[in-house]
């Protein structure tokens, strides 16, 4: 049997974490597009868009991840697409982020008072300026903690996209521990890695949720 | 043109039917032994000596920092190698429980430290002892307070339980996959059984919703009344 020595593994799998780290963030940058453009779009009260979100809200929030995955990786294939696991795993995640950050930044907005949008009204504002210059302002200092707290919540997301065969920590674990079978240090170490990236994300929410109640 | 069969997988309804009771079956257990350890880990955080607090606090962070999968599989694949061989029913359960602890300690301390100081003054001079307190006057309204993001965090938990069909515990994944194995009917499946988890989802809520009042920590006034 090759010798796989310790150092080795937690090697692999610092390499294996750049595809996690690159997928975390396509799917927090794509959904935070797509969740901004969903807020902005209730925002303009246009009618029926508001149900229309909460149910896709609702929706995304109701069902596990991982058949969110499988779902995009069979729906995608039904139209003749040839759905690499990269491209199914980045829309569904995408699309799980962005339900969640439009939920998330709607209470931000929510949390502004009414007066400030009757102010902005009352000085004719457009409805562009108004997001940026009266609503934006305010509201994204609320959502900056909770937004980065949800990046942990995308970062252990994409350990689901293993299932699929998108070849991450989690996958690379796995076949690690089939070179080896070695399975109670290899999966000591994957999770390892998780804290790593994990924590530091975990503990600037929390340092940034606790400056902002100070401030308040 | 795509073509669509549903009929092919709902052909399957007791396989369906079994796989979603196993999933609520498995959610009842992780959820009242996670509840239970979570009060612990509460407890133990606010109450208790230096070492037991740190230990506690690792293990919140560790396990909230950590995907659920991974957990599963240490446990599972990982924990036999010290000689702890678990069925993969046992495997879920443990991996949930650990999971949903660890988050409820958070919750859990959270409405544990907004009880009015008054309370437990009040609760001292009656001369009732430490546990007395803690039990009858500080847990049951901060799990009042708390409830609403419980019951989230239980019904996410109940998502998350999804994964365990991986380790083949027969829940409504596993079955899923059964099926689409069978029929090849994938996407279909997964839409089903994306449906009967967002009704679970929706039925568990209302459920713990109603329940929480009444079986577990008992009418209480709202709080800042």
């Amino acid at each position: 049997m090759v010798d796989f020595p310790v150092w080795q593994i937690l090697w692999n799998l610092l390499l294996a974490a750049r595809w996690t780290v690159a997928l975390s963030l396509i799917a927090f940058i794509g959904g935070g597009a797509v969740g901004l453009a969903l807020l902005t779009a209730r925002l303009r009260q246009w009618p029926g868009v508001a149900t229309a979100v909460s149910t896709y809200v609702h929706v995304f929030q109701g069902t596990p991840l991982l058949i969110q995955l499988f779902l995009a990786y069979f729906g995608l294939g039904l139209f003749g697409i040839n759905v690499s696991p990269w491209v199914a795993a980045g829309a569904a995640l995408t699309l799980y982020a962005s339900a969640y950050l439009t939920e998330i930044w709607r209470g931000c907005v929510d949390a502004i008072p009414r007066g400030q949008w009757e102010a902005a009204d009352s000085l004719a504002l457009s409805f562009g300026e108004k997001l940026r210059h009266v609503v934006a302002p305010q509201a994204l200092r609320i959502a900056v903690a909770p937004t980065v707290g949800f990046l942990v919540q995308v970062i252990k997301g994409t350990a689901l996209a293993s299932i699929i065969g998108f070849i991450e920590l989690t996958k690379t674990g796995t076949m690690i521990t089939n070179a080896t079978f070695r399975p109670f240090t290899v999966y000591a170490c994957v999770a390892l890695m998780y804290f790593l990236l994990c924590w530091p994300v975990s503990a600037y929410s929390k340092r940034l949720e606790r400056r902002m109640c100070r401030d308040r | 043109m795509v073509q669509l069969d549903f009929a092919a997988v709902l052909v399957d309804w007791p396989l369906l039917l079994r796989g979603a009771a196993f999933t609520l079956g498995l959610t009842a257990v992780a959820s009242v032994l996670g509840l239970a350890l979570g009060v612990a880990c509460a407890r133990a955080r606010t109450h208790g000596p230096a070492w037991l607090r740190a230990i506690a606090a690792a293990y919140v962070e560790l396990i909230r920092n950590t995907p659920f999968i991974v957990q599963l599989f240490f446990i599972f694949f990982g924990l036999p190698s010290l000689g702890l061989r678990l069925s993969s029913e046992a495997a879920s359960i443990i991996a949930m429980t650990l999971n949903l602890g660890a988050y409820a300690a958070e919750i859990v301390r959270a409405g544990i430290e907004s009880t009015p100081r008054g309370q437990l003054e009040a609760a001292r001079s009656l001369a009732m002892t430490e546990g007395q307190v803690f039990l009858k006057v500080v847990l049951p309204p901060s799990l009042g307070r708390v409830w609403p993001a419980m019951v989230s965090q239980i019904v996410i938990v109940m998502l998350g339980s999804a994964v365990c069909g991986q380790i083949a515990a027969q829940e409504l994944s596993y079955y899923t996959n059964l099926i689409m194995s069978r029929n090849f009917r994938s996407f279909e499946a997964n839409f089903v059984a994306a449906a009967l988890y967002l009704a679970m989802a929706v039925l568990l809520r209302q459920l713990l919703t109603w329940a929480g009042p009444r079986w577990i920590f008992g009418r209480i006034a709202p709080a800042g009344r």
